[in-house]
């Protein structure tokens, strides 16, 4: 039986059991090879599409390397301002209260400069769903020093290694937000191998959900690599985050149900 | 005990050549093709008929460049 089954026999329609989601548009992704960001997108649209709101979603672009989100996100998007997502975020959401609103940001864009917007969307609770994309670089400009820049690496404005020192303590905005009050739901995951993919995918779902019951601000953070910026390779960048950035960035769930749990 | 037997379709000219699904294949099926695509990148393949449709390259593809089949016999 088994030698007589074709390559053709088993390419058929019907036999489909993983395909890109129609919700991606089938534009060529900017972000460079093996970047965590075309994998995020995915599995954002991926949650989207299970939950059939593609009418019903409106998403917020960042500044940064994701910047071009709405090409490739086939829902209706808005761009804002660096760092102001959650801001536009909580206007959208107040004006249409039944909608799925979420933000995709980077670390950048939402630890950076956009700290403010994000410390006080969270505090104020709002409904909303913030998918934080974390390298610990800025990967779009050339790879310089960002707030969570780990102590010691390197960067194109750190050659050396970013000294504590001089240069200050890299900055848990997650475990930060975790705190306040109006946040619901907070947890840090990655998407480097399969099994960490199902659990950000899992993650994503769980935070639009809770959306859906006007829980409070839902946090997703995706640990990703950012081989350019690192110099590497995309495996051994992938090798590189577990080895450095997990320490300090553990996995798992931070707030659950409102709870923190670690 | 029933077996499942795969396959994968690549789209080979969005393919970035990161290596990542490679990494991720429990059965070592994949490889880096010795040609280039049109943007000049080694694209992934399969190499031998050992794929059992896990999905796994599939759902680590940053660029959602593969759709796997797979049929039970």
């Amino acid at each position: 039986m088994a030698e007589t089954l074709t390559k053709q026999d088993i390419i058929k329609d019907e036999n489909i059991v993983y395909k890109k989601t129609k919700l991606m548009t089938d534009k060529v992704l900017s972000y460079c090879p093996g970047c965590g960001h075309g994998t995020t997108h995915r599995l954002v649209m991926e949650v989207i599409d299970e939950l059939d709101a593609q009418a019903n979603t409106i998403g917020i672009a960042p500044v940064g390397c994701s910047v071009l989100a709405y090409e490739f996100m086939d829902i209706d998007m808005q761009e804002a301002a660096h760092g102001r997502a959650p801001a536009l975020a909580t206007a959208i959401k107040r004006l249409m209260p039944d909608k799925f609103v979420f933000t995709y940001q980077g670390d950048g864009d939402l630890a950076a400069i956009g700290t403010g917007e994000t410390i006080h969307a969270a505090n104020r609770g709002e409904n909303i769903t913030i998918i934080f994309v974390n390298n610990g670089i800025y990967g779009m400009t050339g790879g310089q020093m960002a707030p969570t820049t780990l102590p010691g690496m390197k960067s194109s404005t750190c050659p050396y290694g970013r000294d504590v020192k001089m240069m200050g303590y890299p900055l848990k905005i997650t475990e930060l937000i975790a705190r306040l009050p109006g946040t619901y739901f907070v947890t840090r995951q990655a998407v480097h191998t399969p099994a960490n993919v199902r659990k950000t995918k899992k993650a994503i779902r769980k935070a639009f959900d809770l959306q859906k019951q006007n829980k409070g601000l839902t946090f997703v953070e995706v640990v990703s690599n950012c081989n350019s910026g690192w110099k590497m390779t995309p495996v051994k960048a992938n090798q590189w985050m577990v080895d450095n950035m997990f320490p300090f960035y553990p996995l798992g769930d931070i707030k659950v149900d409102g709870e923190l749990v670690k | 005990m029933a077996k499942v037997k795969g396959d994968i379709v690549v789209d080979i000219e969005r393919c970035k050549g990161c290596e990542v699904c490679i990494d991720a294949c429990p059965t070592h099926t994949i490889a880096m093709s010795e040609d280039v695509n049109g943007k000049g990148y080694h694209y992934m393949q399969n190499v031998h008929d050992a794929c059992t449709g896990c999905t796994n390259c599939a759902i680590v593809c940053p660029d959602g460049v593969i759709t796997v089949y797979r049929v039970k016999i």
